[in-house]
């Protein structure tokens, strides 16, 4: 497993979770992330064969409910969060998607 | 009286009508007002909404009679949703974000009386252990100036020990209440995950997350549990599990109880006096008829890997959701250009996210991808399992131990608070400083931190700094630990003690 990290991994990275970066940044996560891997690579030293995953520790019960329409929140107070949005008729505004 | 000590002191003036809610809610304002340009615990005051609230339960005092809370100033972190009131979790990615509803944690608090103050500082997201991954400045611990609070809760926590309110919100996805509690000399609690709604609190870790009280006592944080626990249609994660009246557990009765104390991982890279200071916790009980044995947990070693694999890959995904859209900051297009709707995204998040924030969302991507999935996140994933069977085994869950344990002891932290700038540049030196806080949340068990004692060396001209003793249960087990927590607190003054804050 790599505990090396380089910038071009940090920079492909940043751009799959949409963010981008510095150039300062690229070197200074490359040197981070390297190590909080290498460190996780102790992982490696526990024997996990046959042990299954958790995933979570929710209690299991169920959480089965009528389909009824229950009071949703008002859609002006949503909107008033919005960097840019129009009032009506109740839209998000975005740049551009398809070129 | 101040009605600031405690909980139950307030409430009880209150409802008397010892004092009025006004009174109480204009104490908390005066001292915050003179105490907050020390500590910078809080984002916003909002002193108008607190008094509103607080004459409007004066004006209706017969009808609060009965709440458990009534008059009670509260600080929230700045994580949690409250309507109309600022809430930025400490990042610029939502430093405008006026939230349209409460979360449901703050709805049962102020039907039980609580008086919102305003919201505390924390580390970004909830990400950090020291309070300076914050947009908006670092807290300073009440104790010694120089020295974090710890985090993320670190406002809360600073909140409450220099007695600005009784009563503070914090949320923990790997210690981040119960370890600023240890930091700043005061009760911390992590309730079972699913005892309490996280319905309103901003989504860090989702496996992992939960929103518990910071008190000056135990008893006032068993009120509080009281009142926030239970069941919620908004929270699917949430347990229907009965919710008791966890002050009548606090009998001061540990006769027969065991103990567990992991000997083996507190051999290393504890400071001797905080394993003093818990040494010396454990004779207590002793002295109070409690059974105090060793405790094996073989794979606690792993707990700060595995956390930090799974905690980054569910926060990538939670995080996702700041795109620039719906609600936050977007930022301007580049100078004299454009940009369309994927530029805008990282434009956005490169420059709304602090550096520990955007470090996390790329391990958590990392782990997450095709390629590194199966040896990073299933790995933590699996041994995770392990971590959660070495406390089932002690607890005598599932045929485990022959001589099980009810609660287990350790520290909360490793060291006491370290100075501001310390591990700043170190993110992994950071991390460590959560090894024996982030089990209790990968098992999702209730965990508890109260003082325990002071550092003898003074370490700051202040003289001594907080330490703390964490004591875990089994899961919706709260009222255990509470009643341990709370028979030690009865044969030691440590929850008395108060920061000296001197002028700067």
């Amino acid at each position: 497993m790599p505990s090396e990290f380089t910038r071009d991994d940090v920079a492909a990275l940043a751009a799959l979770a949409h963010l981008d970066l510095e150039p300062s940044e690229l070197d200074l996560f490359a040197r981070q992330l390297g190590d909080i891997l290498a460190y996780a690579n102790e992982l490696q030293g526990a024997d996990t064969t046959g042990v299954p995953p958790t995933t979570a520790v929710v209690t299991r019960h169920t959480i089965d409910r009528d389909d009824v329409v229950q009071p949703c929140l008002d859609l002006e107070d949503v909107l008033a969060n919005a960097p840019d949005a129009v009032r009506h008729p109740g839209l998000f505004r975005v740049p551009r998607v398809i070129g | 009286m101040n009605g600031l000590e405690s909980v139950r002191e307030t409430r009880d003036a209150v409802r008397s009508r010892a004092i009025s809610a006004v009174d109480v809610c204009r104490t908390a304002l005066r001292r915050i007002e003179d105490v907050e340009p020390r500590i910078h615990a809080f984002n916003t005051v909002d002193r108008e909404r607190a008094l509103a609230r607080a004459e409007r339960i004066d004006r209706d005092i017969d009808a609060w009679r009965g709440a458990p809370l009534a008059g009670v100033p509260l600080v929230v972190k700045d994580n949690i949703c409250t309507r109309g009131l600022r809430t930025t979790a400490s990042s610029r990615i939502l430093e405008r974000f006026v939230p349209p509803y409460d979360a449901t944690v703050i709805a049962r608090l102020e039907s039980a009386g609580a008086v919102v103050v305003g919201k505390a500082n924390c580390d970004e997201f909830a990400m950090g252990s020291s309070t300076e991954n914050s947009a908006f400045g670092p807290t300073r611990n009440p104790w010694a100036l120089d020295r974090t609070p710890g985090g993320s809760s670190g406002g809360s926590a600073a909140a409450v020990a220099a007695r600005l309110a009784p009563l503070a919100l914090g949320s923990d996805t790997g210690g981040s209440i119960r370890q600023p509690a240890a930091m700043c000399g005061v009760v911390g609690l992590k309730p079972t995950y699913g005892r309490v709604s996280r319905y309103g609190l901003l989504a860090f870790g989702s496996s992992l997350d939960q929103i518990g009280p910071l008190t000056t006592t135990v008893h006032d944080a068993a009120i509080a549990l009281s009142v926030m626990a239970g069941v919620d249609p908004a929270d699917a994660t949430s347990a229907p599990e009965h919710v008791p009246d966890f002050t009548a557990a606090l009998t001061g009765d540990v006769r027969g109880l065991r103990i567990g104390v992991p000997r083996r991982i507190l051999e290393s890279g504890v400071d001797p006096e905080v394993l003093d200071a818990v040494t010396r916790a454990m004779a207590v009980l002793e002295g109070r008829g409690a059974t105090i044995v060793d405790v094996e947990l073989p794979h606690a070693k792993y707990a700060i890997p595995v956390y930090y694999l799974v905690a980054t890959a569910e926060a990538s995904s939670n995080l996702a959701r700041y795109d620039g859209v719906r609600y936050g900051w977007r930022a301007s297009p580049p100078p004299g250009g454009r940009y369309d709707l994927r530029e805008m995204y990282a434009r956005t998040r490169g420059q709304g996210f602090g550096p520990e924030v955007k470090r996390r969302i790329m391990l958590g991507t990392y782990v997450l991808s095709a390629g590194y999935y199966d040896a990073y996140y299933l790995k933590a994933q699996q041994v995770r399992t392990l971590i959660l069977r070495d406390y089932e085994q002690a607890f005598g869950q599932h045929g485990g131990h022959a001589s099980p344990v009810d609660v287990i002891a350790m520290p909360t932290s490793p060291t006491a608070a370290f100075a501001i700038g310390e591990r700043a540049a170190d993110p992994l030196q950071m991390y460590l400083a959560d090894v024996f806080t982030v089990s209790a949340n990968l098992g999702g068990l209730p965990a508890i931190s109260v003082p325990c004692g002071f550092t003898r060396s003074p370490a700051s001209p202040e003289g001594g700094l907080p330490v703390g003793l964490q004591l875990t249960g089994r899961r919706f087990d709260e009222a255990t630990i509470l009643r341990v927590a709370d028979a030690y607190e009865r044969d030691t003054s440590w929850a008395r003690e108060r920061p000296a804050l001197p002028h700067a």
